[in-house]
């Protein structure tokens, strides 16, 4: 495996079975009294977050604690990137505390593979921009395993705003390479042209979401209910609201959180047995043990391995 | 009127370039040659070692390089005034000379917009103690390029602009784009467009399709060019003004111009060696050294680029050499500023992808890029006595990695930066004067 994980794309299948093992084991420690295990003492991790997040910050937290590591969470606000600090020269001052890690969200696509080429530190990608977003996926794919073993053949649908969502895409790319058959659905103005190169096939409206195994449902951003993308949430929630009239007997539901009562999912599905969402968050820690596990463990307490060669000046 | 491009002075050079493989098919030439240049003027072209070597000046034996006519690039950012930490009116031009420029025009997108006469004013003057090849300055069609009031179009021609331009921007109205034209028959100076609708492009950083979708940035689709070169087609005829569009990126846009041409529009139209040879494809690693406005597009599109310079649909390749500093650069793709260096690239990039494998003519390839100053009423460079001497000297054969020793720009953000080309211009001559001779290049000089 790659030092980082930036993308889905890093992993290869095996890649990504043997962090969902490993995820499953450290299930087994969540469940004891004492959470927790030795494996990274003395290392420090670095949580960075230049966007706002409360899930995502606070299990990747959990998890380095559980694991032992020495944790700084450093959040945009108040920091010296309000001081007009570049990313890079941010960068290069944390790598000065020899981090093993740096957990970095950034609302720009591809800044978590810029700081991967400024650190020694190994990188994980809390979500850049709009683009990927690798953690929520595989904690998906864990969250699912648990109730579907063999995910090979399995119908998602992945509902909603494809367009601004981080978590579709890495979705898209990960459900696929487990051999998941994917389809987004979403209101045209909120589908990327060309899409399908991620490997999915689109649908405008929710008809045959019926034969799906699995309904992903995005989250709907405010800020997008009010521009021209959809003409309103009313008419929004009609054509693409999962409620208990269109989740089907057998179907799970999933949901990267936070929701949006009665917009895109309807009170009485979030509640439903067949909802997964609470599952997820839980797994969201064990995952992420298991990524800094397979990224940290085994390394060099003090990183031998070159910095990356400078990227050309551009 | 004639526009007067300015340049510090120089001394006139008296050379003999011997038997160079004189290429230049304006003056219907294609082989081996000698050219004789005295006082700066082009005296002599004889057959290769028959003319006399001048008592007063320096042979230049060119056995293995071609002589072109130089190149003339109508899109050149400057960034003087206010910007001169990216480049200045001296390192630009230096630029210009290396890639075997003989002229440019600048881009009035400064910190002031270059919208009145006075601006101009200085900006020439500058130019008379810093440019190393004569330099045109463009203004802008609106007042700070905001699309909204008309420059003072008269007095800036009467200053010595070389065009109109709110490069950088469209004109979102279409209105004061008529309007524009309108005037331009008491102004008189060629109209150069970047076209692009904002309503369609907003927010938009690379091209739309299938990486964006995969990269999940926002994509600036092709139709936002089309849309608005369509609309100033039909303006331009309605007006029956004169017009140029820059950059042409988009499929679309080609065949618009075809037809508009066939239809006897006034248009003319640029493509620029990274449109000729990029696709989205170089975008996949979000490298923000491939990150400008137009964008890369489809390989589709760019196949159409390049049938368009092969068909005359777009006249002239230019640069749209848009220096930036390297922190400027060195930021997440969708943070950082449009636009990559490509002065002294433009030639070799061309040959090595286009011409080397047989897509594109050499001389083709030398008429699009001398051609650049016509839209505007400048004259083409040839190798023709009784004219002032724009010449380049090039080896073909030569092999360099661009940036290998820097650049002679002062930024480094050049879309071809660490690739391996073929082709080096060694010596530029611009209006009778030597502007650039390549460090290696052993000059043979008699005194």
């Amino acid at each position: 495996m790659k030092r980082h994980l930036l993308s889905i794309d890093d992993l290869t299948r095996e890649d990504i079975e043997r962090i969902l093992g490993r995820a499953e084991s450290f299930a087994e420690v969540s469940g004891r009294e004492i959470k927790k295990v030795p494996t990274l003492r003395g290392r420090t991790v670095i949580n960075l977050f230049y966007e706002a997040s409360t899930r995502t910050s606070s299990s990747f937290e959990i998890a380095a604690k559980r694991l032992s590591a020495d944790l700084v969470t450093i959040k945009s606000a108040g920091s010296s990137v309000d001081k007009g600090e570049s990313l890079k020269d941010t960068i290069q001052t944390l790598s000065a505390y020899d981090p093993a890690a740096i957990v970095f969200r950034s609302p720009a696509a591809g800044a978590a593979g810029l700081v991967a080429r400024w650190t020694q530190a190994s990188v994980i990608n809390a979500g850049d921009g709009k683009r990927e977003h690798p953690t929520q996926a595989l904690l998906d794919l864990y969250t699912l395993r648990r109730h579907r073993r063999n995910l090979d053949g399995l119908k998602i649908w992945i509902v909603g705003d494809v367009l601004h969502s981080r978590v579709a895409r890495s979705n898209i790319l990960a459900f696929t390479r487990m051999g998941c058959r994917v389809t987004v659905c979403g209101p045209p103005t909120l589908i990327p042209r060309g899409v399908e190169a991620l490997g999915c096939d689109v649908s405008a409206t929710l008809d045959g979401s019926q034969d799906a195994d699995v309904i992903y449902a995005l989250r709907m951003q405010h800020e997008r209910m009010t521009g021209s993308f959809v003409p309103s949430l009313r008419e929004y929630a009609a054509q693409y609201q999962i409620n208990a009239r269109r989740l089907g007997a057998g179907q799970l539901l999933m949901h990267p959180g936070p929701v949006n009562r009665g917009v895109e999912l309807s009170a009485e599905v979030i509640d439903s047995p067949q909802a997964l969402i609470t599952e997820q968050v839980q797994s969201g820690v064990v995952v992420r043990m298991a990524v800094l596990y397979e990224l940290l463990a085994g390394a060099p307490t003090s990183t031998e391995a070159p910095i990356h060669p400078e990227p050309q000046p551009a | 009127m004639t526009v007067i491009l300015d340049r510090a002075p120089v001394p006139p050079a008296t050379l003999l370039l011997r038997e160079a493989h004189l290429l230049d098919p304006r003056a219907g030439l294609d082989g081996p040659g000698d050219v004789l240049v005295r006082a700066g003027q082009i005296v002599a072209i004889g057959e290769p070692g028959t003319l006399e070597a001048p008592a007063d000046g320096e042979v230049v034996e060119a056995q293995k390089l071609h002589a072109f006519p130089a190149f003339v690039d109508p899109h050149v950012h400057l960034r003087t005034p206010g910007q001169e930490y990216k480049e200045d009116i001296e390192t630009g031009t230096r630029a210009a000379a290396a890639g075997g420029f003989c002229a440019i025009l600048a881009m009035p997108n400064t910190q002031p917009v270059v919208d009145n006469a006075s601006i101009v004013q200085s900006l020439r003057e500058i130019a008379e103690t810093q440019a190393r090849v004569p330099t045109g300055f463009t203004a802008a069609v609106t007042v700070g390029q905001k699309g909204e009031h008309l420059t003072e179009a008269a007095d800036l021609a009467a200053a010595g602009a070389a065009g109109l331009t709110d490069d950088g921007l469209p004109i979102r109205s279409a209105n004061v784009m008529r309007q524009a034209l309108q005037y331009q028959r008491l102004a008189g100076l060629t109209i150069a467009l970047h076209e692009e609708d904002p309503t369609l492009s907003a927010g938009g950083v690379m091209h739309e399709g299938d990486v964006s979708a995969l990269l999940g940035v926002a994509g600036i689709p092709s139709v936002s060019e089309s849309v608005m070169v369509a609309r100033d087609c039909d303006l331009a005829a309605y007006e029956d003004g004169r017009i140029h569009i820059q950059h042409v990126s988009a499929r679309a846009t080609v065949e618009i111009i075809e037809r508009a041409k066939a239809a006897g529009v006034k248009v003319t139209a640029e493509a620029t060696p990274h449109h000729l040879l990029l696709s989205d494809e170089a975008v996949r690693t979000l490298d923000t050294g491939k990150k400008m406005n137009p964008p890369l597009r489809s390989e589709d599109d760019r196949q159409a680029i390049i049938d368009g310079v092969r068909s005359g649909a777009l006249d002239t390749i230019a640069t749209d050499h848009a220096p930036h500093a390297r922190d400027e650069k060195e930021q997440p793709f969708e943070d950082a500023p449009l636009g990559v260096t490509g002065l002294e690239t433009a030639f070799a990039a061309v040959h090595t992808d286009l011409v080397v494998p047989g897509v594109l003519d050499l001389g083709l390839v030398v008429q699009r890029m001398t051609a650049g100053g016509e839209p505007f009423g400048l004259h083409v460079p040839t190798l023709a006595g009784g004219r002032p001497a724009d010449i380049c000297l090039v080896d073909l054969d030569a092999e360099w990695q661009v940036g290998e020793a820097g650049y002679e720009s002062r930024s480094a953000n050049c879309a071809f930066h660490g690739r391996t080309l073929t082709g080096r211009v060694r010596m530029t001559v611009a209006a009778g004067a030597v502007a650039f001779r390549e460090r290696t290049f052993a000059i043979g000089a008699v005194n």
